[in-house]
């Protein structure tokens, strides 16, 4: 919300600098984003940090008000005259000008009523009216068409007021001096008259009592400990009375706690007074009429959106009797069409303002069209009501729609407020629109709103806050924000204002209040303490830490983690599953009835598709990828409101197996299935987890001869291997082999053991033997290893194998496997013979087991 | 075979002279000297020899064994000495050439910032309680005192799932309540925990807002803890985390499930608060939402409110890895584009 602060004086002294008063705002909850400074000067505050404002500051002695005394034409231009300025000095300054909004009092001679503007002197610095761009100059004597010309009357884009540039500023009234409060004289500086300074105050939801500039200045009366001085509500009521020309019938007090109503007759439309529509062009607000721009300006000074009606359309429609003005919820296929030009259909929680024959507006929201005012209205009826602001929210996004003041009715305004709203509504439209008030106002008020007594006794405020309060140093404070306070003893006794809902019953108005104190008082005051509180019982989070220690194993070997977006499209998790496989996962999807995306509607069931696309889209830079990731997928299974998210571990690897270098004796052989189950092995040497059992897998989306499953000690853990060629197609993957894995990371991590064993070093020398043995090609290497270890007994220490040949003169249908063995005695050096005998053992094994032979 | 024996031995030594690598002049001395070298063969022939003569060769041939042994010596360590001095002329490298890359591994930046993170608060007794994404209307929003179509719903656009009541969790506050009734036993136990997890966000993706994003939230629940030892604990956080000078500065503010509520500031440390591209020139960077635990949540959790009390915040890892590297595009995090993650 933009504050001015020309307006916020109105109702409070400010005796600070505007910057540090924009910096106590923000420390007090009222975050001023910016500032923003209309022709003052920017002031510096030591320990205050604002960013240098790039505004022009009006030369207080070159730039000026200005009276224009005479029109006069231009001898040799049609399409420029020369203003006769009145600056305060001894002569009228003629400004040669294209104006077209002086054009109407050209050849007027001298003017009855001057027109006011803003003038620049010569040597003044300006912005430049003609430029696109922002850009300054300084007025210099230059004749325009032969007339001598040194100085200007400024337009709005020339002073920074505005991009306007159409005509010059002219105002008819004289306006103010702000520093005096009286007319200003023709050589004012004009800083003294329109200068100001512009915050722009960002509200937060608990905030709703703030939402105008009286509201603002409630707030800068506490924090300045400065009195308030609120707007009048008196009202000059002279017509018949209100009774028996209207009548309000309210149907849901609950949507509806307060409907009031006032009638103006034989009010004049017209442009309302200047001074007000120069305030509501400062915070953003298009004038209208005198009687729209009021209602406007109500809902900015003190928060209380009003509604004008045209009373005679209401009559009319009543067939010329009383209008009865009803609030209550929608019939059936009611519509309404509202200001802004739509038809609304209304749902049945929309409460409406209606007459007896049909909808007039959406409560609190927008107006219709139909009752509108219009330049021929005459008689004037005035609405100032109260709204369930649950509902009015609800109402407002549901029909789509913002306005200023569903803004403040959706956020909660108190009931109190209604009656001041209409009481200042009529007396700023009677003054500028002239007519007569009718006597009374209508108040229907069905629903009263509590008033809310908290009893806040000062320990609380110790124990909550850590820094005592005295009662009255507390009491002060609450009394600034303009609550009323008892002391009795050691308890607060407190009463809420009439302005505010945001304040709660006992412990919870305790904690209300508590706040109010705080934020007062000042957060940087409250010192900074350590807990004193008992200790929790401390723990480690075991499944972090050992998620944590997976990737710290993972980079080791070379892995970079990724984390990607868990929403997904289902539509893509499909192309994991080749037609005729079987499904990936049997689960139903978490699925968004708001997606944003066409690609993000619903939460993943796999790491594959993020690792498959994300590796789609860096095959564009890279073409060696080795990626990981960790994190949850969601799986739902019917009758669950509630999806299961197991955390995954996936692995990407594709390209070349070494980084790429000038040096070419390095074949850039690609990545296979051997490399990522090095990965995996290695992972799991890593965790030092045993026991890994790897089997062919039967995987949908995995190459049926080139993948694998991971299960240890019997739990399966998942699988991985070669993507399957036709899923690596329907990614538009790069030819090269993609090995993934998915692993359910919960089961992987069950099987890490706190401790691990570590043997002794061997004193002794160890005996390295080689064997070669010839299977046949279907025999697992597994098998043949495991057979070795099997036979090999204790004195065996160590199993490699180095070489896997098929081919002459290995007969075919079969494959030679080298082993390198190592044996070891942890006691002493074994001989030839023992050595011998363990290692015929094997050979021996292994012939009866698997069918080998020894290769020569 | 005398005769032999002084041509062999002349030629040898002529032979010798003119070799200048090493290995040459190994090939020479097995040719000569080895086990079937010449010399050696001639000595072994020596049983051709008249036996008169054959001590006088016998003699002459080990003399002339040895003055070629003694030969070879000198050759090889003259040759070795050559080769060394060559290697050392002529060996060089160009040492501006690249070296042969090693595939190194890396944690994603915003791992990185979790685990400094988790580090810090641990020193301070907080421990690491995970809870689900996948959350209830109730748990994320009812239950931490923002009721439905409160107004201060609009400060968290949500994603809804087609199960009515199921929402995307959209900060990990209602990881507070889980804790609580976790970990709180009825009310009667003090917590510490950092809650950290992905939170969603019903908002298009730009370069200043993510649909996705991390948050940590903190929170210390006890008998006698008071928004001094809040200020105290992020103090002593922001010293740890930005270095020991780091100015922190509390602004009031608002959440629904907290009172008082503030917002936390750092003093910009890339420009020492004197205003930068990165502190959007006003010196204070934010950090962290906080507050006192609300009643109605405390008491949600399962706690007296009259006898306990406790305080939250909330940081958002993300945030604080762009401040800290200068990162412009929040959708970099996700991307997973390895251009990007190889700067970590």
């Amino acid at each position: 919300m933009r504050v001015p602060v020309s307006w916020l004086k109105d109702y409070v002294d400010i005796t600070i600098p505007v910057e540090l008063l924009a910096e106590r705002l923000t420390l007090a909850g009222l975050e001023v984003g910016s500032i923003e400074y209309l022709g003052v000067p920017q002031r510096h505050i030591e320990g205050v940090r604002w960013p240098e404002s790039r505004h022009l500051v009006w030369d207080r002695e070159k730039i000026l008000l200005a009276a224009i005394r005479e029109v006069k034409p231009h001898p040799n231009a049609d399409r420029l005259v020369l203003a006769m300025v009145d600056y305060g000095g001894a002569e009228l300054e003629q400004c040669v000008t294209g104006a077209p909004n002086l054009f109407d009092f050209k050849g007027q001679g001298p003017l009855e009523q001057p027109l006011w503007t803003a003038w620049a002197a010569e040597g003044a610095e300006v912005w430049d009216g003609h430029s696109d761009e922002p850009k300054r100059m300084i007025l210099k004597e230059k004749p325009l068409r032969g007339i001598p010309n040194r100085s200007m009357v400024c337009s709005e884009k020339e002073l920074g007021l505005s991009d306007s540039h159409e005509g010059v500023i002219v105002f008819f009234d004289q306006p103010c001096n702000q520093i005096t409060g009286q007319p200003a004289a023709p050589g004012t500086p004009l800083q003294d008259v329109l200068g100001d300074i512009i915050l722009e105050v960002g509200l937060t939801p608990n905030l709703a009592r703030a939402y105008s500039i009286y509201g603002v200045a409630r707030e800068v009366a506490a924090l300045l400990g400065q009195p308030l001085r609120p707007p009048s509500y008196d009202v000059l009521m002279e017509g018949a009375p209100i009774e028996g020309q209207v009548f309000i019938e309210i149907r849901d007090p609950e949507l509806n706690p307060r409907f009031t109503l006032a009638l103006l007759r034989d009010m004049q439309i017209r442009p309302a007074p200047e001074w007000m529509q120069w305030r509501l062009m400062l915070v953003g607000q298009r004038p209208i009429n005198n009687i729209v721009d009021v209602t406007n300006y109500i809902t900015f000074e003190i928060g209380q959106p009003l509604h004008a009606f045209d009373y005679d359309k209401l009559v009319a429609r009543a067939g010329g009797k009383p209008p009865t003005i009803i609030t209550r919820l929608p019939e059936p296929g009611e519509t309404l069409n509202t200001l802004d030009e739509r038809t609304r259909q209304l749902e049945p929680h929309n409460i409406l303002v209606c007459d007896t024959a049909g909808v007039l507006s959406l409560g609190g929201i927008i107006g219709g069209a139909e009752t509108e005012i219009g330049d021929d209205t005459r008689n004037v009826l005035l609405e100032a009501a109260n709204w369930n602001f649950i509902n009015i929210r609800r109402t407002m996004q549901s029909q789509k729609v913002q306005t200023d003041a569903g803004l403040r009715f959706s956020r909660g305004v108190h009931p109190g407020q209604a009656e001041r709203g209409l009481r200042r509504g009529i007396e700023l439209m009677r003054r500028s629109a002239g007519g007569t008030v009718a006597q009374g106002i209508l108040d229907a008020y069905p629903l009263p709103a509590p008033t809310v007594v908290v009893d806040l006794p000062v320990r609380e405020i110790r124990r909550l806050l850590g820094l005592d309060f005295t009662a009255e140093l507390a009491a002060d404070i609450l009394r600034g924000l303009q609550f009323e306070v008892q002391i009795n003893g050691d308890t607060l006794r407190v009463t809420t204002p009439d302005h505010r809902l945001d304040i709660g019953d006992n412990i919870i108005g305790q904690a209300d209040l508590i706040e109010e104190i705080a934020r007062i008082y000042g957060y940087d005051r409250i010192p900074d303490t350590l807990i004193a509180d008992e200790m929790p019982p401390q723990w480690t989070n075991v499944a972090l830490v050992r998620e944590e220690r997976t990737r710290d194993v993972l980079v080791a070997l070379g892995l970079r983690e990724q984390i990607s977006h868990r929403l997904i499209a289902p539509e893509r998790e499909a192309l994991l599953v080749p037609a005729g496989n079987g499904p990936l996962v049997q689960a139903g999807y978490v699925e968004l009835a708001n997606p944003l995306a066409a690609d993000k509607t619903a939460l993943r069931h796999t790491l594959l598709l993020n690792l498959l696309e994300n590796a789609r889209s860096n095959a564009r830079y890279t073409a060696r990828q080795q990626v990981f990731e960790i994190g949850s997928v969601y799986l739902k299974s019917d009758g669950q409101s509630l999806p299961d998210e197991p955390r995954r571990l996936g692995i990407l690897l594709t390209g070349p197996r070494r980084v790429e270098s000038w040096q070419h004796d390095e074949a850039a052989a690609n990545m296979d299935f051997f490399d990522l189950k090095g990965v995996v092995e290695g992972l799991l040497n890593g965790l030092h987890i045993t026991g890994a059992v790897y089997d062919r897998a039967e995987h949908p989306s995995l190459h049926p001869g080139r993948s694998a499953s991971l299960s240890i000690n019997g739990t399966p853990i998942g699988a991985f291997g070669e993507l399957h060629p036709l899923v690596a197609r329907a990614f538009d993957l790069p030819e090269t082999p993609v090995l993934v894995a998915e692993f359910d990371l919960e089961a992987l991590l069950d099987q890490v053991e706190d401790l691990h064993k570590t043997t002794a070093l061997p004193t002794t020398p160890p005996v390295l033997q080689d064997i070669a043995l010839v299977v046949g090609e279907e025999t697992p290497a597994a098998a043949v290893e495991a057979a070795i270890w099997k036979a090999g007994g204790d004195l065996l220490r160590g199993v490699r194998l180095f070489d896997v040949y098929q081919g002459d003169p290995i007969p075919a249908g079969h494959k030679s496997l080298a082993y390198s063995l190592t044996y070891q005695a942890l006691d002493r050096t074994l001989t030839d013979t023992e050595v011998a005998k363990v290692q015929q053992r094997i050979v021996k094994a292994c012939e009866r087991e698997l069918s080998a032979k020894l290769r020569a | 075979m005398h005769q032999q024996l002084e041509t062999l031995y002349a030629e040898a030594l002529a032979e010798l002279e003119g070799l200048t690598d090493g290995q040459a002049v190994r090939a020479w001395e097995s040719r000569y000297l080895g086990a079937k070298g010449a010399v050696t063969l001639i000595l072994r022939s020596i049983g051709q020899i008249p036996k008169e003569e054959r001590a006088a060769f016998g003699k002459r041939a080990n003399e002339i064994k040895e003055a070629l042994a003694e030969a070879y010596a000198e050759r090889e360590t003259l040759v070795r000495q050559q080769e060394l001095a060559r290697d050392l002329e002529e060996g060089a490298v160009d040492v501006t050439l690249p070296g042969r890359t090693t595939a190194t591994g890396g944690l994603h930046p915003a791992t990185q910032t979790l685990r400094q993170l988790y580090a810090i608060w641990a020193e301070m007794g907080f421990q690491v309680y995970r809870s689900r994404d996948v959350e209830t209307d109730e748990t994320n929003f009812s239950l931490l005192n923002i009721p439905p179509h409160h107004p201060a719903r609009d400060m968290w656009d949500t994603f809804y799932t087609t199960t009515p009541g199921v929402i995307l969790r959209t900060h990990t506050s209602p990881g507070q309540i889980h804790a609580m009734r976790d970990l709180g036993q009825n009310g009667t136990q003090p917590i510490r925990v950092i809650l950290p997890g992905m939170c969603y966000r019903y908002e298009q993706v730009t370069a200043r807002s993510e649909m996705q994003f991390h948050q940590l939230e903190g929170l210390a629940i006890g008998r006698n803890i008071r928004m001094s030892d809040l200020k105290g604990t992020i103090s002593a956080f922001a010293r740890r985390m930005y270095g020991a000078n780091a100015a922190v500065r509390y602004r009031a503010s608002y959440f629904p499930f907290t009172e008082p509520s503030m917002e936390v500031d750092v003093e910009c440390f890339l420009c020492g608060g004197k205003g930068c591209r990165v502190c959007k020139y006003a010196g204070w960077i934010e950090i962290a939402g906080a507050g006192m635990v609300h009643p109605i949540v405390l008491q949600n959790g399962g706690y007296d409110p009259t006898e306990w009390s406790g305080f939250a915040f909330g940081m958002g890892p993300e945030r604080m890895t762009m401040n800290k590297h200068d990162i412009n595009d929040i959708r970099y995090f996700w991307q997973n584009d390895l251009r990007f993650l190889e700067q970590f």
